[in-house]
């Protein structure tokens, strides 16, 4: 397993290392910089965070990761596959969970998973199949006939999440996985994703939440105004403290301030 | 309270006009329209003042009644328009009740229609300009009809924040309100060749609706002027007691929402109703099959579709009619050529209604000619029995049977060219439409002015495309059916060469702009 860096050699890194290789990625929207120069490895069988405060660029640079956002430089290789000149290719390899973005939910959670898998080329018995697994590992068969737009948030997020595996990638790209989860949820996702990386799986997840980055992943990236601050296997980065107290050193936030005294009781 | 919503709103419609240009193209319009329809308003009700007190009131009671139904009626129509008054953002802060009743009553007179209308009362003030005791009565029938038009749509909107917490309400409410509005260019036809007969008929239903809320207030001046002192005092207590019976029901309903947010309310007792996964089951088990039974799936049940299509069994009807004023059948047989216009057309708006869920499309590499196909064969599963079915009506009404070849040829090419055209049209461009979940007729924010364009462009090269359809339907009515025939033929030959033609040309584009297309999608939101 390489062991990656801050500055990523610019020649062909051995295929069989990285799961994703993010090379120089740019991406500024009306002239404003969102991403800016972002080169990252993910090794292959790795369980990776990407941390950043808001408007860091996290969702942009997986974006530009998985196809959905085209970058004004850089290239994404999944696998050895570039995702930007064989987009086909890269994406069955791929399942994605992106974050902000709608589902069909008019559909009952086991038609969105059931569409997802036919979308992905999976025959109807396969489909039906695996969408029965899923619903059941996400604790959501009983929920199966309901329409997604009546679900709670938790159960969207993991209606999505379940659709993004359907096809079985080998790369899963996941932004903000946990927001607005449940506890009970999010104990379920995280034993799912342990298992799939155990089963030799490589997962990306976007977080701010930064204990569990510390308690669930291997690697961790931080990135902050488009730039990747540090990156590395988990106790690399937090170099003996914390990941938060280390995280807010690296991005530079406030510490307590005197400036509430009224709000002293 | 009240300088504080009010400028809550200012500040919110400037910020609103500052985000996009198109926002504000399309204030301007409306509020030329709206001003067009005021100096008409206001002109009339000044030329009142020289008719007979009777006359003017058979008119303004029945404006001022329509005025009170439409302000009633938009809280309906265009649920989540006015965010500043939605009591659900005000149920975290301490306001005291009565202070938010009469912020949010005044601030709802903010805007187009509240300044349109209050500029009308005062108009009919010239209206009853006929000695200060009537005068004085046209005074407080003015401001009680002001009032009742706010707490009304007040009333209204927060009756239905309660109702709204069940989406399945919301959406069906929102459609069946809008047939009596589609019709209601027949209805006013039909109603004009009453009035021709008698207008005494006219000024009996103004008689009736005088003493009814929605007129009193109207008509209490008419009675003054007429010397009915007794009768114009009954009026404006029958008003005020309204205004007041409204204004309690409203403070009652604010209240409740005020400690009842509205919530995503879970309706998920109906969910066992439903059965498999339906169009899923039944469909191709492929990339295209899976999109056509999704796309079937939404055209059922997500609001926004049918209500695109609403018009389209109506047409009949509303062609019927005009061609009768007209003493022209011809534009009754064009019923089945436009409706299969329109059932085509809502293709090339497919991929914004879907907004960013397209990103499943995307991040599963759907090639682009299978999206289309997918989407074109769930259009086209209804839309052909549609289109021939609604062919066929003026045709069994006018028994015309010579020509019916030849419009069948018209309508087959026009939904085939259509579904063609459409599938390059909605691969290219993002159209504005209501975001999913919305109300079906709110004007969508977003890029109008290339929504207009599109529409328009669409609509001409549809023509080209047809056009030899055109010429031999014109030819069959004009000489003999041997050119029915041709057009039928031509209609499905060159009709679906164009469509498969549109669909590959569509993909195309598609493969190569998937993620531009899913970035305008984003911005759109």
């Amino acid at each position: 397993m390489t062991v990656p860096s801050f500055s990523v050699p610019s020649r062909d890194v051995s295929p069989g290392g990285s799961a994703l290789s993010l090379r120089g990625l740019v991406k500024s929207f009306g002239g404003k910089p969102a991403v800016n120069g972002i080169s990252l490895e993910v090794p292959a069988g790795s369980f990776y965070g990407l941390v950043g405060p808001n408007g860091a660029g996290k969702t942009t640079t997986l974006s530009m990761a998985t196809g959905l956002l085209r970058p004004d430089a850089g290239t994404a290789i999944v696998l050895g596959v570039d995702v930007w000149s064989d987009p086909l290719a890269a994406k069955r390899l791929m399942g994605v969970l992106p974050d902000g973005v709608r589902l069909f939910d008019r559909l009952s959670g086991e038609q969105l998973i059931t569409y997802s898998g036919l979308l992905h080329g999976l025959d109807r018995r396969t489909a039906a199949q695996r969408t029965a697994d899923l619903l059941a590992a996400f604790d959501l068969a009983a929920d199966a006939r309901t329409l997604v737009v009546d679900y709670s948030a938790g159960m969207t997020k993991k209606i999505a999440l379940a659709a993004s595996l359907v096809h079985a990638p080998r790369l899963l790209v996941l932004d903000e996985p946990f927001e607005s989860v449940d506890p009970v949820s999010a104990a379920n996702i995280r034993s799912i994703l342990a298992d799939y990386v155990r089963s030799g799986g490589t997962v990306i997840v976007s977080s701010h939440v930064m204990d569990l980055v510390q308690r669930m992943c291997d690697h961790v990236a931080v990135v902050a105004q488009g730039r990747l601050l540090a990156a590395g296997t988990v106790d690399e980065v937090r170099a003996g403290s914390t990941l938060e107290d280390r995280f807010v050193e690296l991005v530079g936030g406030h510490g307590p301030t005197e400036g509430l005294s009224w709000l002293h009781t | 309270m009240v300088a504080h919503l009010i400028r809550l709103k200012l500040v919110l419609l400037r910020n609103g006009l500052r985000r996009s240009v198109g926002q504000l193209v399309g204030l301007i319009v409306a509020s030329l329209y709206g001003l067009g329809i005021l100096l008409l308003a206001v002109t009339g009700l000044i030329v009142l003042r020289a008719v007979d007190a009777q006359i003017a009131e058979t008119v303004v009671v029945l404006g001022g009644s329509a005025l009170l139904v439409g302000w009633g009626l938009t809280p309906i129509l265009l649920s989540g328009v006015d965010l500043t008054l939605d009591p659900a953002r005000f149920a975290p802060f301490p306001i005291p009740l009565p202070r938010l009743l009469a912020g949010q009553a005044i601030a709802g007179l903010i805007g187009v229609p509240g300044v349109c209308t209050t500029i009308a009362l005062a108009a009919t003030l010239v209206t009853w300009s006929r000695g200060p005791g009537v005068f004085a009565v046209a005074v407080l029938g003015a401001l009680l009809a002001l009032g009742l038009c706010v707490v009304v749509s007040r009333l209204v909107a927060s009756a239905l924040t309660d109702l709204a917490s069940s989406r399945r309400f919301r959406e069906a409410s929102r459609i069946v309100v809008m047939v009596p509005l589609v019709l209601l260019g027949p209805i006013i036809a039909l109603a004009a060749r009453g009035i021709e007969m008698n207008a005494a008929a006219l000024r009996s239903l103004a008689g009736v609706l005088s003493w009814t809320p929605l007129g009193a207030a109207f008509s209490a001046p008419a009675a003054a002027a007429e010397g009915d002192a007794l009768g114009a005092l009954a009026k404006l207590v029958i008003a005020a007691a309204s205004l007041s019976l409204a204004a309690w029901g409203w403070s009652r309903a604010l209240a409740r929402a005020l400690v009842t947010p509205a919530s995503r309310a879970a309706s998920g007792g109906r969910a066992t109703a439903r059965r498999g996964i339906g169009a899923f089951g039944w469909m191709p088990a492929t990339p295209w099959g899976a999109i056509a039974a999704r796309s079937l799936t939404y055209w059922i049940r997500d609001p926004r579709y049918a209500a695109a299509l609403i018009i389209v069994p109506l047409l009949p009807v509303i062609l019927y009619f005009s061609s009768v004023q007209r003493h022209n059948s011809e534009m009754f047989l064009l019923s089945g050529p436009l409706a299969a216009f329109m059932l085509a057309w809502s293709l090339a708006s497919d991929i914004s209604y879907d907004s960013t869920a397209f990103a499943l499309h995307l991040s599963a590499g759907v090639r682009g000619r299978y999206d289309r196909r997918g989407r074109a064969l769930a259009l086209l599963t209804f839309a052909v029995p549609a289109a021939v079915v609604i062919t066929l009506v003026p045709f069994l009404v006018s028994g015309r049977w010579a020509l019916l070849p030849a419009y069948l040829g018209l309508v087959f090419g026009v939904l085939l060219s259509g579904v063609g055209l459409a599938s390059v049209v909605s691969s290219r461009f993002v159209v504005a439409v209501p975001l999913p979940g919305e109300s079906p007729f709110k004007r969508p924010p977003g890029n109008t002015a290339q929504t207009i364009l599109v529409q328009l462009g669409g609509l001409v090269a549809l023509g080209i495309l047809v056009l030899p359809e055109i010429v031999l339907v014109a030819l069959a009515t004009g000489t003999g059916a041997g050119f029915g025939w041709a057009a039928l033929l031509v209609g499905l030959v060159l009709g679906a060469t164009l469509a498969l033609l549109g669909m590959w040309l569509g993909g195309k584009l598609l493969d190569r702009r998937g993620p531009e297309v899913y970035a305008a999608l984003t911005k759109a939101g």
